[in-house]
């Protein structure tokens, strides 16, 4: 329980932290967060064991910091620091670390899902008993690549948990304009699998649902949707005011704030006391204000690392662009024409 | 059928050897996509494979080529190395998002590699229509992190897709269907073949000018060639590229180094296509060594049509091939 709040408040704090770096101008590129939906990536991160795998969406910080991401990577890749998780060649949470069983997702929605099945197939190929679980926005249940992916999980029946995050919008777009499905558990009966409707910002049932889910899949019996039902409280991104969310539709949420619920909860029952979780709050302080001072100390990757690692043998780096010097065969660009040798010179 | 130590073997021969030697040296290699397992695939490359691999390395998937490249991806991620069949190349278009967005890049945005081969037929000439024939290589050549192979040989055909499938980043292997039977080569029994990729080779030697194609086009550009000897007296250098990219460049310098001339031949429409970077690449290195303008023959910058009367006017020809060549020899 202790360790469940200390995640989602990790989560609520380090996102605080990030927006307050991005109007410092930190930041390099947008920043997304997932204020009001943390109890559901925390919750089914957090259900997961070792060897399994999480493929996050963009509002699934929580879940990649509780299976054990360090905050300072994520202010790195904020900030393309040339010691982040990509080296500064990719953004937001795009990164994959296989071991913590991390696959990053990348922009194009619905990608990730068909990538996670190959995860999946090596789990059955090598006989181990491990599961992935992933996350997929109502918008991004669209896409083709949403479908495709969710076929092939239920036709090849691997052990995955898909957790569709039914936050009600897709960037500035309702999602009930977009879907003409009004109880998302429906979607299931399309691929012939089990659905499990949870109240997603409540963390202890996405975490109990969660757990059998994938206790389900690591059982051989395959794929089940989770659908949590949240909402995005804030915009799309940082650059989003949201002017087009009713007010009423936030106030309404406000009241089912995950991790103001999950402390009132824990203290009325008596699992915790105020203070405890107040000394919680305040070592994630200090550990936040290490990580930023350290962060924000370091630089940017070196310019000519942007040919590097484009394939796995370097001498297929990236060719120096001619106009910046190195010319093979030319001594200098002004010297004009190198001439034809003259014939028996060839080679010499 | 052997033969002093070599066995007649056809260029899809060629292509399921590769593959069932590479599943069998490696428990790591499985094969994914449509109608491969019970069936043996749409031009039974892997007919058999199911009893011999059995189901988890002989995977059947639902039609979703974004799914099958994804799970390859996946796949490579966790070490095994994939090779996912697309039935026609041309079916390669739904997963273009897996392979440019999230294969090609992958190792260069998160330094985890994605060492996959997404294999098919492709190439016109079959009497197929617009969306059995295509040639795509030219949809891929902009993005960085992928590498492709177009053999014309039955030999390259195996030996580079055994390499292919060894190495560390996703490779587009393109079959010619209309070689798959027609090819037949004595391939060397007791021979390892394995070709590296990213080198070209000389499949006809010539002195005064130099044609670079591949794929089923290294054969059309050989008749000419021979034509051209015959009726002529020129001698055509014929390059066979292999490998499409990395481009090897070094022999196409090489090669117009000595002969001054060049023509690029290739199946694939003209707009876009590798002949331009080629030729490119020839004005950057070698403009001086030019005796005259590079030319291109392609196929007509429209789909590739049914009819045979219009698929013929749409390929190059070896008549093309030979009036481009003598145009050049006589600038
Ligand atoms: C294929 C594709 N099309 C468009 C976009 C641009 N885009 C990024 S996020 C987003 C909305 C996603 O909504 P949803 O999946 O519901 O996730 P949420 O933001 O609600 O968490 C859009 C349209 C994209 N990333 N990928
Ligand atoms: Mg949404």
């Amino acid at each position: 329980m202790r360790s469940l709040y200390r995640y989602l408040w990790l989560t609520r704090a380090l996102e605080e932290r990030l927006e307050i770096i991005f109007k410092q101008g930190h930041v390099i590129g947008g920043l997304y967060r997932s204020l009001g939906q943390e109890a559901t990536a925390v919750g089914c991160g957090y259900a997961l064991a070792d060897g399994d795998w999480i493929a996050p969406s963009i509002r699934d910080l929580g879940g990649l910091l509780a299976r054990g991401l360090d905050p300072r990577d994520v202010l790195r890749q904020y900030t393309a620091r040339g010691t982040s998780l990509c080296a500064g060649k990719d953004n937001t949470n795009h990164f994959t670390v296989p071991e913590l069983g991390i696959l990053g997702p990348i922009s194009p929605l619905g990608t990730q899902l068909c990538v996670l099945n190959g995860v999946a197939l090596s789990f059955r190929s090598r006989r181990e008993p491990n599961v992935c679980l992933t996350f997929q926005g109502d918008g991004a249940s669209r896409t083709g690549t949403s479908h495709e992916g969710l076929a092939m999980a239920a036709a090849l029946n691997l052990p995955i948990v898909v957790v569709l995050e039914h936050n009600r919008w897709a960037f500035g777009t309702p999602s009930t304009a977009v879907a003409a499905v009004k109880d998302w558990a429906d979607v299931a009966g399309a691929y012939g699998v089990p659905a499990v409707t949870v109240d997603g910002n409540d963390v202890l049932q996405v975490y109990d649902a969660a757990t059998q889910a994938i206790a389900r899949a690591r059982a051989g019996d395959g794929m089940t949707i989770l659908v949590a039902e949240t909402y995005r409280m804030l915009g799309h991104a940082q650059h989003d005011a949201q002017r087009y969310v009713p007010d009423h539709e936030l106030a309404e949420w406000k009241d089912h704030d995950p991790v103001q619920s999950f402390s009132d909860y824990l203290i009325e029952f008596g699992f915790e006391s105020d203070s405890t979780l107040d000394q919680i709050r305040g070592e994630v302080a200090l550990e936040l204000d290490a990580a930023a001072d350290e962060v924000l100390s370091e630089g940017y990757p070196a310019a000519e690392e942007a040919r590097t690692r484009v394939y796995g043998d370097p001498s297929l780096d990236a060719e120096v662009p001619w106009s910046r010097g190195a010319v093979p065969g030319y001594e200098g660009l002004t010297s004009g024409k190198r001439g034809r040798p003259a014939a028996g010179l060839e080679g010499a | 059928m052997e033969n002093g130590g070599t066995v007649e073997t056809t260029y899809l021969g060629a292509i399921r050897e590769a593959l069932q030697e590479e599943m069998r040296a490696d428990d790591t290699v499985f094969m994914l996509g449509e109608d491969i397992g019970a069936y043996g695939g749409a031009f039974k490359v892997t007919d058999g494979f199911l009893d011999e691999f059995g189901p988890d390395r002989v995977i059947d998937t639902p039609i979703s080529e974004a799914a099958i490249v994804g799970a390859a991806i996946g796949a490579a991620h966790m070490g095994l190395k994939p090779v996912a069949e697309m039935q026609f190349i041309d079916f390669i278009a739904p997963a273009f998002d897996m392979i440019v967005n999230f294969a090609a890049k992958s190792r260069y945005r998160t330094g985890i590699g994605a060492g996959l081969v997404i294999r098919g037929p492709c190439g016109a000439g079959a009497r197929s229509g617009p969306f059995h024939s295509q040639s795509v290589e030219s949809y891929f050549a902009n993005v960085p992190g992928l590498k492709m192979i177009a053999p014309a040989r039955a030999y390259d055909a195996k030996g580079l897709l055994r390499a292919a499938i060894r190495d560390p980043d996703p490779v587009l292997f393109f079959e010619h269907k209309f070689l798959y039977r027609r090819i037949k080569e004595q391939l060397p029994v007791d021979e390892e073949i394995f070709v590296p990729l990213g080198k070209a080779r000389t499949h006809r030697e010539g002195t005064d000018l130099t044609i670079v194609t591949y794929g089923a086009m290294v054969y059309k550009s050989t008749e000419a060639a021979d034509r051209i000897s015959a009726e002529d007296g020129s001698e055509v250098e014929v390059i066979d590229l292999r490998t499409l990219r990395p481009l090897d460049t070094d022999a196409i310098v090489e090669s117009v180094k000595r002969t001054g001339r060049l023509l690029v031949v290739h199946e694939a429409p003209r707009f876009g296509g590798f002949a331009g970077e080629i030729t490119a690449q020839v004005c950057e290195e070698a403009f001086e060594w030019l005796d005259a303008p590079i030319r291109r023959v392609t196929a007509i910058d429209t789909p590739v049509p049914y009819a045979p009367t219009l698929e013929d006017y749409y390929l190059p020809g070896e008549d093309d091939i030979v009036a481009a060549a003598r145009w050049l020899l006589a600038y």
